[in-house]
Formats: structure tokens, C-alpha cells, sequence
């Protein structure tokens, strides 16, 4: 178990430095992207340039330049911005992620529970008017763009039917720290909440159903049946319950993509400070300690996130415990 | 409910599945009964329709799109027809049921025991250590070697054999009066199969249970049965006693299908007598003798669908006997 563990772990630390040479490659050994030019700006003077490059060290050789930054973003945390100078990395994640964690883990709640839902009463009702209504649902889900909703979300509750009773609890945009006001906490995330759970909710529900009917003609939903179980226990002890197994391996990967800072649409949105608000904001200034520090950020939840669904495919599924 | 009233009495079923807006009939006008701890074997090859026959029983069939006529009455109690909430109360405590393949006839991510305990409570009031002390009881006696531990085993971790043991237990475990056992042995090996057959034809000393055995192995029936119905594309072909039936059957396809078991004595056949051809398919079914294509027999009264004649001890839907010229006894009863 504890060989186990470790494995993984030093798996995982394997992950994370490619990950981080190949990121660092892009940005700094890509021709003709030389971070000396982006931060000295256009028309700077030689001098300028030989000034900016020893100052940040670009003229050192490169496995030189990869180890400072890792010690300045792992071990002193100082790394700072090319852009903004002497903004601290490091800090504005540490900020950022209680903000995309409270939105992702909120809307991956209200997803799960809603795409059970409706998968498994779509499933129970195949073939009918309520199967066909609920699946149209998902597809119209699936197919709106969550900028949209989101707009037309904040266009209802924020301005047109703001003042009316309905909506009037509804605060301002931007994010309200748990710790701060755990009600205010909630009040400024359930919508953003249900926006960014939609999409899921449709694609989740879809496959969930898919899967419990094609679940429902294997043999051991005939033995369930032919014990004299209640249609309801045979779908739900016996067919969901199998089911499960594809849902949490897809769930895994779409939870760690959106910690990652995958929800960048619903953040911006909503006035979030997010991860993926950051990601995008380095992005667009090529702000290179920040993208090293964001990438690095997510690729430590995906992996975290691939762990965890290992862990609960052992619990879920025995033929997994035995295997390894 | 009278004394001498079979357990289950099937009349003139049949089922029938809709398909680009017409029925293809899958089981034609079957009629059989099983009486009070009996063992019936329904013979017949792939398709010929035992295993609809027996979901059918079972109320497993319940697809909008298949058509159930005919009756079967089970201890007095009509079950064609019969709401899905009745028939629950007598599936899996009055009927239980067996399947081919024990690989995938269990859930697979709970224990054998935990399946076996959820069918003992969703019929009796009975507590979770009640229900494991019974489980664990059952499983001793059908030979699976310790049972305690082998109750918390999950499927996958069982051999074929266990397995279908284990279900074996899980149909016994509410004491039905009826059990229909569908090609219980066929995925196992031949060693396997034997003792399988064992706990089959004890099964009526031990628990007074009438067994309904779906095969399409004669060799299994001949071990077995007391009784034997033979299908042949969803028709009733042959019917009677096991031993009148292996010695002298009346109906060709039973015959050729008794010529294709090997000999246990004898010289061996260089090659064996197999069946030409193959049965046909629901929509082709001819509407005279539905074995007639194959049959070495066949002649122009074949062409009318012949009816279910009583011939000895048997009963037979053949026109041979009526002619008058029945087909010889078998030499050698070696199948048994």
C-alpha cells in the first residue's frame, strides 16, 4: 500500500517536471520569441536589451534559467512578473484558486446530482414522452454557449429583474470569500454555479442514460429482475451503481480540467478573479513566470484529480482492487 | 387448488415479437406441465424457442412489442398477463431461475453473499445476519467449500463452477416451489457439468422442487429428466417420458438428434450423423412441418402442419405414426 503510494507519488512528480521543461521550452527556446524583446518593448536600444537580458538572466544557458525559475517558484516563491514588475506570482494564485475551487467544486455538486437525476429517470421512462423531453433538454444544455447564458443570467438577475423580489438577494458581481460571509459566499455563486453546471449536466445526464440502457440488457439486470427485485432497486442498486464507473472516469477529467482553470468563460463572465482569468490575462501579455506558475498550478489538480479517481475506481469497481 | 393439479400447467402459449409491423411468432401453441417434483427437459437447438419460453413464464419478457397469448397457470394462478408488481412476489420466492452463464449472471461489483442475501430479504423479514446465516447454510450445501469466506468473494474471483453453485444457492435461497434452470451447464466444463447435474436432480429430495431444465445437450436430458418436451422451431415436435423417448423416439428430428450423441460403447463412427442443414428462421418457418426441409422422411403429406398426436407414452406432431409406419426403436440406449 505504502510502496503504492510512493509510486504514485514519484509518478506524479515525474508528470510535473515534464510538464514544466516542456512549458518552459515553448516560452523560452521557441525562435524568435525572446522574452528579452517582449519585456524591453518595442524599438528598445541595445543597451536596453543587454540590460533587461542580464538583469533577468536570459543570458544564461538555458538548463541554468530552468533551475532558477523552479527554485524562485517552488522554493523562495518570489518569482515575479515580467509585466507588472515586482508583482509576486506566486501570491496572485494562491488568491485565485479558492475562487475557482469554490466555482468548480459548487457547479460539479449541482452537476452530479442533476445529471443522475436526469439520466437515471430518463433511462427508467425510455422510450416515452419524458425520456424524449429530458433529452432534448440536455441537447438544448449542451448546445447553448455559457457566455450566453451566462449574459443573459446577469442581464436578469443583475439588471432588468433585479429590483423585483426574485432577485433583489442577488449581489453585485464578483466574488464574496467564504470566510467572509459563508451566505454571501453562496449567494454570489449559485448562479454562476448553475450556468457552468448546464453544459455538464446535459452531456452527464446523456451518457448516464446511454449507459444504464445498455447496462440494462447484460445478464446480471435479467438475474436482478428474475429475483423478484423492484424495478426501481434493479435500475438503482444494480444498474446505476455499475454505471457509476464510466460517470467517475469522466467526471474526473472534466472536474480537474475546470480546477485548472478550464471555467475561464464563466469567471470572466461573472467577475470572478479565477485561475483561468489568469491564465488568460498571462496569456494574452505572454507573462511568462505567470503561465509557468498557472500551468504548473493545474497540472498539479490534474494529476491530483486522476489519483483521486483511481483511488475511487478501487473502491467502486473490485475487479480494479484485484488487478493491481 | 386440487391435489393431483400439475404445479404448472402451460397451454397453447405463444409469443410473438413485432417487426416492421407484423408479428414473427417465436413460440408457437406449446402446451406442457410440470408436476410437483418433477424434472422436465426442454430440448431443442438454438432459436427453437426454450429460452422465450421460459422468460415468458417468468413474466421477463415485458417489451411493448411482444405479444403473449395462450396460458399458464402456476399453482392455479394465471400467469400470462399477470402485472409486473404480482409477478415480483413470485419470482425468485415461488419461481427462481438460473441462467446460462454464470460469468455474467451476477452483479459485478457486490459478493456473491450480498446478492444472495438481498433476494432473502426482498421476500422474507429477515435481518441482514439472518438472512448471511442462511446464505452461508446454502452455499455449504451445494458444495462450495468454505462458504463463510467465499460469501464475501466477489464474482470475479470465483471459477465457473462456484459460480454457478453460487446461483444455484441464490435460486434455492427463498425455497421455490419451481425452479427453471436455463442451460445451466453449458458454460462449464464437463467435469463441472456433472456435479452441476447432481445438485440439480437432488434438488427434489432436498427442497421439493420441481425443476424446469432448458438444454440443448440430450446427453444432460437423458441424465436428468423424467420428462422431455422436444421444440423445434417454436413448435412442440415431440413430448413424453425420458426413458420411452431415448427408446423409441417417435418424431425423426428427436431421432437424428439421439443419432448425433457419440456412443459410449461400441465402434466409433468414423463421422458422426449430424443434421443437414439448419432451422429456419421465424418469417421462413414453413407452415406445414417445420422439420420437413431436413427431414429424411419428409413426403407430401408433410406439406399440412401436423398435429400433436398421442403415440404410446409420448405424444408427437409427426404423421409418420398415423400412416402407420412408425420409426424403429432405438438398438442401443446408450446415451444413459
Amino acid at each position: 500500500m505504502i510502496a503504492a503510494l510512493f509510486r504514485r507519488l514519484g509518478q506524479t512528480l515525474f508528470v510535473l517536471f515534464g510538464i514544466s521543461v516542456l512549458v518552459f521550452l515553448v516560452f523560452f527556446a521557441t525562435p524568435g520569441a525572446d522574452p528579452t524583446s517582449r519585456i524591453a518593448g518595442k524599438n528598445a536600444s541595445p543597451e536596453t536589451m543587454a540590460r533587461v537580458r542580464h538583469e533577468y538572466g536570459f543570458d544564461r544557458p538555458l538548463p541554468v534559467q530552468y533551475a532558477t525559475m523552479m527554485k524562485k517558484l517552488f522554493i523562495t516563491r518570489d518569482l515575479a512578473s515580467y509585466v507588472d514588475r515586482g508583482e509576486l506570482v506566486v501570491p496572485e494564485i494562491v488568491q485565485a484558486a479558492p475562487v475557482t475551487l469554490s466555482l468548480a467544486t459548487g457547479g460539479a455538486v449541482i452537476w452530479v446530482v442533476m445529471s443522475v437525476v436526469m439520466g437515471t429517470t430518463a433511462a427508467a421512462f425510455r422510450g416515452t414522452l419524458i425520456d424524449r423531453g429530458l433529452m432534448i433538454l440536455g441537447l438544448i444544455g449542451i448546445s447553448i454557449p455559457v457566455f450566453w447564458l451566462g449574459q443573459v443570467a446577469n442581464l436578469i438577475t443583475q439588471a432588468r429583474y433585479h429590483d423585483t423580489w426574485l432577485f433583489s438577494w442577488v449581489p453585485g458581481l464578483g466574488y464574496i470569500p467564504f470566510s467572509e460571509s459563508p451566505l454571501g459566499w453562496f449567494r454570489a455563486l449559485i448562479i454562476p454555479w448553475i450556468v457552468l453546471a448546464v453544459l455538464f449536466i446535459g452531456i452527464y445526464g446523456r451518457v448516464l442514460r446511454a449507459d444504464l440502457i445498455a447496462v440494462s440488457g447484460e445478464d446480471f439486470m435479467r438475474t436482478a429482475r428474475a429475483k423478484g427485485l423492484s424495478p426501481a432497486r434493479v435500475l438503482l442498486v444494480h444498474g446505476l451503481r455499475t454505471s457509476m464507473i464510466t460517470f467517475v472516469s469522466l467526471f474526473g477529467l472534466d472536474f480537474a480540467q475546470l480546477i485548472g482553470g478550464g471555467a475561464l468563460l464563466t469567471e470572466v463572465v461573472f467577475g470572478l478573479q479565477g485561475v483561468g482569468r489568469l491564465t488568460y490575462q498571462a496569456l494574452s501579455n505572454l507573462d511568462l513566470p505567470l503561465i509557468m506558475a498557472s500551468v504548473m498550478y493545474s497540472a498539479v489538480f490534474v494529476v491530483l484529480a486522476n489519483a483521486v479517481v483511481d483511488m475511487v475506481y478501487v473502491f467502486l469497481d473490485p475487479r480494479v482492487r484485484d488487478a493491481r | 387448488m386440487r391435489a393431483e393439479a400439475p404445479l404448472l400447467e402451460v397451454h397453447d402459449l405463444s409469443v410473438s415479437f413485432r417487426s416492421r409491423g407484423r408479428y414473427i411468432p417465436i413460440v408457437e401453441k406449446v402446451s406442457f406441465s410440470v408436476g410437483s417434483r418433477e424434472i422436465l427437459g426442454i430440448v431443442g437447438e438454438s432459436g427453437s424457442g426454450k429460452s422465450v419460453t421460459a422468460m415468458a413464464i417468468m413474466g421477463l419478457i415485458d417489451a411493448p412489442d411482444v405479444k403473449i397469448t395462450g396460458s399458464a397457470r402456476f399453482r392455479g394462478q394465471e400467469l400470462v398477463g399477470l402485472p409486473q408488481k404480482a409477478f415480483r412476489h413470485l419470482r425468485g420466492r415461488d419461481i427462481a431461475m438460473i441462467f446460462q452463464d454464470p460469468m455474467t449472471a451476477f452483479t459485478p461489483v457486490y459478493t456473491i453473499g450480498w446478492q444472495i442475501d438481498e433476494q432473502i430479504r426482498a421476500h422474507e423479514a429477515l435481518s441482514k445476519t439472518g438472512a448471511r446465516a442462511r446464505t452461508v447454510q446454502l452455499l455449504g450445501d451445494m458444495g462450495v467449500p468454505d462458504p463463510e469466506r467465499t460469501a464475501n468473494r466477489y464474482p470475479h474471483q470465483l471459477s465457473g463452477g462456484l459460480r454457478q453453485r453460487a446461483m444455484i444457492a441464490m435460486a434455492l435461497s427463498c425455497n421455490p416451489v419451481m425452479l427453471i434452470a436455463d442451460e445451466p451447464t453449458t458454460a462449464l466444463d464437463v467435469t463441472v457439468q456433472a456435479q452441476i447435474l447432481d445438485l440439480l436432480r437432488n434438488l427434489r429430495h432436498n427442497y421439493g422442487s420441481s425443476v424446469l431444465l432448458i438444454t440443448h445437450d440430450m446427453g444432460v436430458v437423458a441424465e436428468t429428466c423424467d420428462n422431455v418436451m422436444v421444440l423445434y422451431s417454436g413448435r412442440v415436435a415431440e413430448r413424453g417420458p425420458g426413458e420411452a423417448i431415448f427408446a423409441q423416439p417417435a418424431h425423426p428430428y428427436t431421432a437424428a438428434l439421439l443419432d448425433s450423441i457419440p456412443p459410449l460403447t461400441g465402434p466409433r463412427p468414423a463421422r458422426l450423423p449430424s443434421i443437414a442443414g439448419s432451422p429456419p428462421a421465424p418469417l421462413e418457418r414453413p407452415s406445414g412441418c417445420a422439420f420437413a426441409p431436413r427431414c429424411h422422411y419428409a413426403h407430401e403429406s408433410c406439406v399440412m402442419l401436423p398435429p400433436l398426436i398421442s403415440y404410446g407414452s409420448q405424444d408427437v406432431a409427426c404423421v409418420l405414426p398415423v400412416e402407420g409406419r412408425p420409426l424403429p426403436p432405438r438398438v442401443v440406449a446408450d446415451v444413459a
